[in-house]
């Protein structure tokens, strides 16, 4: 990549900060630049929360729909896999699928779903109705 | 307490905070390509059956960690690394470098990193930063990805080193034992070593997912992503591959641009020509892996859709394949 041709498409880095991008100049001697943006990484940043977003749309679904329970809309929200969420609640991954089920969330003591409420930085009102997000 | 510091921003974080480390201990010379080369850094390994963020597990540099530790090492600066079970022991050891007005590297998770764009915020945990004073209740933070310092809270801190999942950082801190200098023939050496060791992890590693055999595994599996997990996957797949090599942190060409300049600053205690020559083979590769970049988003945005696109990316990783491997050939004949 030349100097001149480092890109400076508008991004979400705008106003947070700019990224150091190596190039050569005229003489083949490479050197820096700042780079506010790439609109090719951009568009594949987009992609990648349309995929969330699209998750997301699909555990609320789910979850209104009495097919799961509600953590797995807010693993979602919260951009968590299994392995993340047991990570961080020190539930097996097991355990959190069989909480995945509406009839055992429901049972579910004020303990855990303590444990779920604090690791998703949500109310344990909000964890059991979705809809007051 | 806060160290006489001065913020240099990096590329790569683990990059900047080598170089920033280095310069709190006496060892001026190294620039972020030299800790990049002599930590040979440069690396491609597409892991199959992994997922990351539902996703390819690709990734375009070595692991994360090494570099730090290969550059000290090869130096000859003695190195303190630390994790703890406990946030408390993890705070207290850090106030007490601090108070003694040390500077040190932190490993972290990116989630919940205030300070970054929101769009940025994955659960990704090998961010490293560096911390060099407490004031008012805030830790002083410089990240070498940033153009400016920032700081943290208490809270804030103890959660990213704190952070949960894969590469857990485990409150780790990082920092040079002791001031050193550095010779510029230990450089030298440390240059010769960190080559022949990218050397290896590109054309050596049994098995065909790493180095250059790595780059070709991928060309193969592009042309088959149409079929095998049709077209909206497939753009989740290129798209992920795209921003594991252009998004912030490397320079450009998956690194392949850092890794020009290094060979370039090499020439300076190597006055070998083939360096200059083989430098300009990285650029050519960093050039090509955003030209493949570029046809990637012309289907992840939608514009392209045919297999024959999908064949063009293909065609890119194998020619890089190629000429990274005369590159790495190439500088594995040097006379030293």
């Amino acid at each position: 990549m030349k100097k001149k041709e480092v890109p400076q498409d508008p991004s979400s880095l705008k106003n947070f900060t700019k990224e150091l991008c190596y190039a050569v100049d005229e003489t083949g001697k490479y050197t820096t630049d700042l780079s506010t943006g790439w609109n090719v990484k951009t568009s594949a940043l987009d992609v990648a929360w349309k995929d969330i977003e699209k998750r997301i749309a699909e555990a609320k679904a789910k979850v209104l729909n009495g097919e799961t329970s509600p953590i797995l809309y807010y693993m979602e929200l919260k951009l968590m896999d299994i392995a993340i969420l047991s990570a961080y609640t020190g539930f097996f991954k097991w355990t959190i699928n069989r909480h995945l089920k509406p009839l055992v969330f429901n049972k579910l003591s004020g303990k855990k779903l303590k444990l779920y409420a604090e690791t998703f930085d949500i109310t344990i009102d909000k964890l059991k109705n979705i809809e007051l997000v | 307490m806060k160290a006489d510091f001065k913020h240099i921003q990096a590329a790569h974080c683990e990059n900047g905070v080598t170089v920033n480390l280095l310069g709190q201990a006496g060892v001026k010379q190294i620039t972020e390509p030299l800790a990049f080369g002599i930590g040979s850094g440069l690396f491609y390994i597409y892991i199959p059956l992994l997922k990351i963020n539902n996703g390819p597990a690709i990734a375009f540099r070595t692991m994360p960690g090494l570099i730090f530790k290969r550059t000290s090492k090869a130096l000859g600066i003695p190195v303190v690394r630390k994790t703890f079970s406990s946030k408390e022991k993890a705070r207290q050891f850090l106030d007490q470098q601090l108070a003694e007005g040390g500077v040190v590297g932190c490993q972290v998770g990116v989630y919940f990193l205030t300070y970054f764009p929101k769009e940025y915020r994955f659960h990704f945990n090998a961010h490293n930063i560096i911390v060099y004073g407490k004031e008012n209740d805030h830790y002083l933070i410089s990240d070498p990805v940033m153009e400016t310092v920032t700081s943290l809270s208490d809270y804030e801190l103890e959660r990213v080193r704190f952070a949960k999942g894969a590469l857990a950082p485990k409150g780790q801190i990082y920092f040079a034992k002791k001031a050193v200098t550095v010779a510029d023939e230990q450089i030298r050496k440390a240059v010769k070593s960190g080559i022949k060791r990218n050397v290896r992890d590109m054309l050596h590693i049994p098995g065909n997912i790493a180095g250059v055999s790595g780059i070709k595994y991928t060309a193969n599996k592009i042309k088959k992503w149409r079929d095998n997990l049709g077209l909206e996957k497939s753009k989740l797949y290129l798209a992920q591959l795209v921003r594991m090599q252009e998004e912030i942190g490397t320079g450009g060409g998956g690194f392949r641009y850092i890794y020009g300049a290094f060979l370039q600053e090499a020439y300076q205690y190597f006055p070998k020509d083939e360096l200059l020559e083989i430098s300009k083979m990285f650029t050519k590769s960093g050039d090509l892996w955003r030209d493949a970049a570029v046809q990637s988003a012309g289907i992840y945005k939608g514009r392209l859709s045919s297999q024959e696109d999908f064949n063009t990316v293909s065609n890119y990783l194998y020619e890089i394949a190629e000429i990274e491997k005369q590159a790495f050939t190439a500088l594995s004949k040097i006379k030293w």
